[in-house]
């Protein structure tokens, strides 16, 4: 699809969202005041294991302004555990600790009182008798550990374990000309928005309706919550007209959500848990993959790398959450954007006594990305090779599309050499590199990195079926409503929160396309979860290609109604008839024509105008199911996960002080292709914000935890996320290969320069590195190891 | 996080604000590290006693024998004086490294130093210039070195009826001074893993007269690195001679483990950076000359 | 713990309210006046997100007692509108440059740009860094926030002010 026809998209237009942003009218969970609100704080086991010998809040409730206090065992008697997509019936995971707090700052209780700061008054004064008890830390050995369970009815630490084998790995291996193994390390980080948690919950006992409003932005919410709650689903409202303040995938407050829930309806009263940002790190349950990757890779002499055998053991924390499924979705990329021939997948997720693991950007595909490059990074060193060229050699080439790699996956279009000769072309890479090679001279340390990944985009949920076969679960759609209304004002309704993506001017903007109407008339509103087109939330990557195409969809039925309304009046078939800007006129007489005006007044006020048989009104829903994604794997476990695939190649230069093991990024170039950019200010901003959040989780970002179990990383001043001074000014450069599977070429961009800026930041630093004869295997790469390295030969001395 | 509820005044003189100190009562100024320790409940006193709205708590005089720097005085407002940048170089390179903008909008020198984290720049700077502290309590008023009102993590020779008044920094006596200032932390801004202030006075014939290096975040407070300091004074000070006197900074320090690094990550990035302020504290002796 | 009557000017309006001495700014602004604009991202003085102008000079909300700004002058991102409400120029520039995404950083980013550019309508790249480095921002990576300063400070110039 050419940009040059298009009105509205791919033009830089001004985001509607910003300016309630700007002018501090956004609105967030925080600030839905609703009168009668009670406010909940938790006490929290000091414990990493401990086992709950007594509960007495005597004190607690005999404070004015307290309300209530619940245990663990209160929720357990009333509602189920929470659901999370593994058939492991003995590990229950309810909002509070029931029996045994598994890891250091579980909640425990949840006081109930007028005011956060009453509330934590009382949380106070709640006296929880423990037996600690000893818990498991290392993933590795919970992994081996037959005694030291978090749940002992599961019978093991392991959640799952799973066996993939596609191809001929063992001939490709007996093939290749050499083989390398090696061990890489992703560390615990997360997302960590600014805003944390919240979540409000009203109990309307006239209606029996569960209001809730929440900084969410998760598929199965509202059905999790129900059944957990055990309130049907049609009486479990989520009101989605509250702005997200950044969630990135992490926004999954399921467990905060059932226990305001059933306060709410238990107290009659609205009850809001807004996580300070002490309970947000420690026990928000929003950590991210924290990954241990042995890999062998074979390869020939002349660069190509021919199979990959991978072992991935992840630490999920204490309870699941999507932990283990963060394992299958790089399923869908599992080689990259590479012609590796084969592939064996070990995919191991335990548990251990730290705080649970939530979806973080990506999915599991940045740790995954990062293994992947790392291999080509050991390769091209173990050759002697140019990085760049043993890229170059295994790129999948743009004549080959679309691409169906072992994995299953068919890639749907790309051209990575182009892309990544621009990214290239752009950091002026002859001079880049004496620039680095004058640093040397000049006796200091200078890296470039380079890196080519993969953003699958669109979703999908057939991964869990790969991990659970009773999930026959192949459909994952999202909806979009469209109305017109009588005086031929445009409302599109979408299903969803928004965090930051833009959904609105999305929406608009292709309305606005479609019909050749201007989008800054088209109202776009959030419906209520009872009210609204089917949606799984904007996960994956997926709105401008999932939402974009319904939303298309449902213009194109609109226009196809209006043409038919004026093909009645104006007495000629549709096939006469052209559509411009909102009128209808016959081809050969223009002047034969009706306006938008008149169409939209005979739709829904004059019945006798219409065409025998057709419904009033003027409005149009279209469900849109993911492309491609509709089908169980065949008997090798090849599956089309994810059906878009955007490409990034990564160039960024950094410079080491070889004293302290500072790594400072000066400058930094990404090539990026997600095919056609509906806003391209918001595919930049998303691009280079992901890239910076790729910089955080490589150099800096980490949930520390001491061999014992007490967690280090609770505030801001412990876990460092990268200021303005860490961020250098980024250049963006985009390439258009359009998707042939979207309504207008569009990809996926949501999850952004994040799913490879890790990889290249390693890179950049084993490429200032390797003159010393160094390499770092391990994310974050803080300072004080990579000092160690440099000076002391490995990085813990 | 909220805090804990406690009572509050507002005096209007240091007598009153004295008046209000006892064990259970706790000083603001700048708030900007005791509002956090209140909202985790770290910190739980009775009373907090603010001194924002005493004037003469806030202030830069140049006495001429020493500058004055009233205890509420804002680090932003240190930072901007032209009197500190010409006499107290070296302070100012601190302030610097102290936060960011809005942190140094409310944060005073006092609170800084009154707060004694062994990683704060304030309170090495002071260190290394010298510079003595004026303590009122309701027994009268006293002088102390800075060493001195150092005791450890967070702990002070401050008694819990005193206010810290006021802090004093000598005037150089020679006109060749120098002063070099390095931090290594993660991201700019934060909490210094490791810092090192450094402080040189040449003779016309380039011979040091005076020489000091303190070291913080290495220690359970800043440290002055004395033995390092005797083998730079006297001598004509080049690049090899800091060097080798750098050598005995590890001995002279006891830096701990946590989770941001080793103790002896501490240990070696101290003689790295120790090397480094002094090197620019040489520079800048010599430039001063020129 | 007696609660204190104290007297704020807010972007212009006067309010009396009683507090009790343990609350802060950022809960007076948010709780007692509902100007939900300034937001709570950390509590503890890192991310930023809560800063506002106290007469003039920007400051973290979350770390100064509502009791503390008695007789003093706030200004919340609520106060950088025009009269009618409508966007000012640097909020207008942070639209131009789409200089957000989720929006919630944006409140403190705008207070540290507008005390930025009442002192200096021509920064460096140095000045707008040291201006905004205590304030984080999730979604961005900074450069359009940057860009936005720029624009704004351009337009200022510009505007000959």
């Amino acid at each position: 699809m050419s940009s040059t026809n298009l009105r509205y998209v791919s033009r830089k237009r001004t985001v509607r969202e910003d300016k309630r942003f700007v002018t501090g009218k956004g609105k967030f969970v925080q600030d839905v005041a609703l009168p009668g609100t009670l406010h909940v704080a938790v006490v929290q086991s000091p414990y990493p294991k401990a086992k709950i010998l007594s509960i007495d809040a005597s004190e607690a409730l005999a404070m004015e302004g307290v309300h209530a206090v619940l245990t663990g065992d209160e929720i357990a008697a009333h509602c189920d555990p929470i659901r999370f997509g593994l058939k492991l019936p003995e590990v229950k995971w309810y909002p509070l600790a029931v029996g045994q707090a598994r890891y250091a700052g579980e909640w425990v209780c949840a006081v109930v009182a007028d005011s956060p700061y009453i509330a934590e008054d009382a949380a106070e004064l709640v006296d929880v008798d423990y037996e600690p008890l000893e818990p498991v830390i290392d993933p590795e050995e919970a992994f081996e550990e037959t005694e030291r369970l978090v749940h002992p009815g599961n019978g093991s630490n392991v959640l799952y374990h799973g066996h993939f084998h596609w191809g001929t790995v063992d001939e490709d291996f007996a093939a290749a000309d050499e083989t390398l193994k090696f061990r890489v390390r992703w560390g615990r980080s997360s997302t960590v928005p600014i805003e944390t948690f919240g979540a409000l919950a009203r109990w309307d006992e006239g209606t029996e309706i569960l209001d809730i409003w929440a900084s969410i932005q998760m598929p199965n919410f509202v059905e999790l919550l129900s059944s957990t709650l055990r309130i049907p689903l049609n009486s479990t409202r989520l009101n989605q007209d509250v702005d997200v303040g950044g969630s990135y995938g992490v926004k999954r407050g399921i467990k905060h959500a059932v226990l305001v829930g059933y306060l709410a309806r238990k107290l009659k009263r609205p009850v809001r848990l807004i996580e300070d940002r002490l309970v947000n790190m420690t026990s928000g349950d929003a950590h991210g993959p924290d990954r241990i990757f042995d890999t062998e890779v074979a390869f020939n002499k002349d660069g190509e790398i021919r199979s990959l055998k991978i072992r991935a053991l992840d630490d999920a924390g204490a309870y699941p959450g999507r932990a283990p499924f963060q394992l299958a979705k790089p399923i869908s990329a599992i080689v990259g954007p590479y012609t590796i021939n084969s592939v064996k997948y070990e995919a191991i997720s335990v548990v251990t006594n730290k705080t649970g693991q939530v979806p973080v950007r990506g999915f599991g595909q940045s740790p995954t990305n990062y293994m992947i490059e790392s291999a080509v990074e050991k390769v091209a060193a173990h050759l002697g090779m140019d990085r760049i060229e043993v890229r170059r050699r295994n790129l999948i080439p743009a004549d080959a599309f679309p691409y169906q790699i072992p994995a299953g996956s068919k890639y749907d279009s790309g051209d990575y050499q182009t892309v990544l000769q621009k990214a290239l072309d752009a950091a002026d890479y002859d001079n880049l590199v004496k620039r680095r090679d004058a640093a040397r001279a000049e006796g200091r340390l200078a890296g470039i990195g380079i890196a080519t990944c993969l953003e699958p985009g669109g979703g999908n949920n057939i991964f869990e079926y790969l991990m659970n076969p009773s999930a026959e679960i192949t459909t994952f759609s999202e909806g979009a409503e469209l109305r017109v209304d009588p005086d031929g004002l445009i409302t599109g309704v979408v299903g969803t929160t928004t965090s930051g993506q833009g959904h609105e001017t999305l929406v608009a903007t292709i309305i606005g396309e479609e019909l050749e109407m201007d989008p800054d008339e088209i109202r776009v509103v959030h419906a209520d979860s009872l009210n609204s087109p089917i949606t799984r939330s904007p996960v994956a990557s997926r709105m401008a290609i999932m939402l974009g195409s319904s939303t298309a969809a449902a213009a194109q039925k609109v226009k196809a109604k209006v043409m038919a309304i004026a093909a009645h009046n104006l007495g000629k078939a549709v096939e006469e008839l052209e559509y411009s800007e909102g009128t209808v006129f016959e081809r050969g007489d223009p002047a034969n024509k009706l306006g938008w005006q008149e169409i939209c007044f005979i739709a829904h006020k004059a019945y006798h105008k219409m065409p025998e048989g057709m419904e009033p009104g003027l409005q149009a829903q279209h469900v849109f199911q993911v492309p491609g994604g509709g089908q169980l794997p065949d008997e090798h476990q090849r599956v089309q996960i994810y059906p878009c695939f955007s490409f990034q190649a990564h160039v960024p230069y950094v410079e080491i002080d070889p004293k302290t093991g500072h790594v400072s990024v000066l400058d930094y170039v990404i090539g990026h292709d997600c095919g056609t950019q509906i806003n391209p200010d918001i595919v930049r901003g998303m691009v280079i914000g992901g890239l910076a959040h790729g910089i955080g989780a490589a150099l800096y970002e980490k949930f520390q935890y001491r061999p014992d179990g007490q967690f280090l990383s609770a505030t801001f001043a412990d876990y460092l996320m990268p200021s303005v001074y860490e961020i250098p000014m980024v250049k963006d450069v985009e390439h258009c290969t359009p998707s042939p599977l979207t309504s207008h070429g569009q990809k996926g961009s949501g999850e952004g320069g994040y799913l490879g800026a890790p990889a290249a930041i390693a890179s950049a630093v084993n490429d200032a590195l390797a003159p010393l004869g160094h390499c770092i295997d391990e994310l974050p790469m803080r300072s004080h190891l990579i000092e160690s390295l440099i000076n002391h030969g490995n990085p813990n001395a | 996080m909220k805090p804990a509820p406690f009572d509050y005044a507002r005096p209007a003189t240091i007598d009153e604000a004295v008046a209000l100190l006892d064990d259970d009562s706790i000083v603001i100024a700048g708030g900007q590290t005791l509002v956090p320790m209140l909202a985790m409940r770290m910190a739980r006193p009775d009373r907090v006693v603010d001194i924002n709205n005493i004037p003469e708590l806030a202030g830069i005089t140049d006495t001429g024998t020493e500058i004055v720097i009233g205890a509420a005085t804002r680090q932003v407002d240190v930072l901007n004086s032209g009197l500190v940048a010409e006499k107290l170089p070296l302070l100012r390179k601190a302030i610097s490294f102290v936060g960011h903008t809005q942190t140094r909008n409310r944060g005073t020198v006092g609170g800084s130093l009154a707060h004694a984290d062994p990683a704060a720049e304030i309170p090495l700077a002071s260190l290394a210039m010298d510079a003595e502290v004026t303590l009122k309590g309701a027994g009268g008023e006293r002088r102390i070195g800075v060493d001195e009102f150092l005791v450890g993590p967070m702990m002070t020779a401050r008694e819990p009826d005193e206010l810290l008044v006021s802090l004093h920094y000598g005037l150089a006596s020679g006109t060749r001074v120098g002063t070099g200032f390095h931090e290594m932390s993660e991201r700019h801004g934060d909490f210094a893993m490791v810092a090192a202030a450094a402080r040189l006075e040449l003779d016309a014939g380039g011979a040091c007269t005076q020489a000091a290096l303190a070291l913080g975040g290495v220690d359970a407070r800043a440290v002055r690195i004395p033995a390092l300091e005797a083998m730079l004074t006297g001598q004509a000070v080049d690049a090899a001679l800091i060097q080798r006197a750098a050598q005995e900074i590890p001995r002279a320090i006891d830096p701990g483990d946590d989770q941001h690094a080793s103790a002896d990550y501490r240990r070696r990035v101290a003689v790295a950076l120790g090397e480094r302020a002094l090197t620019d504290a040489l520079e800048d002796a010599k430039g001063t000359a020129a | 713990m007696s609660s204190l009557e104290i007297t704020v000017s807010v972007n212009g309006n006067s309010y009396t309210e009683t507090v009790e001495p343990r609350v802060t700014l950022v809960d007076f602004l948010r709780d007692k006046l509902a100007l939900t604009g300034t937001h709570i991202g950390c509590e503890h003085g890192v991310c930023g997100a809560c800063s506002v102008l106290l007469d003039g000079v920007p400051i973290r909300s979350c770390l100064m007692l509502a009791v503390q700004a008695d007789g003093r002058a706030v200004t919340t991102v609520e106060g950088l509108t025009q009269e009618d409400g409508t966007p000012g120029l640097l909020q207008d520039a942070f639209r131009d440059a789409h200089a957000m995404q989720c929006g919630y950083c944006i409140p403190g980013m705008l207070i540290a740009s507008e005390a930025l550019l009442r002192e200096n309508t021509d920064p460096t790249l140095d000045d707008i860094r040291e201006a905004i480095g205590g304030n984080i921002c999730r979604c961005t990576g900074y450069v359009q926030i940057i860009e936005a300063i720029q624009l704004a400070a351009e337009r200022l110039r510009e505007a000959g002010r």
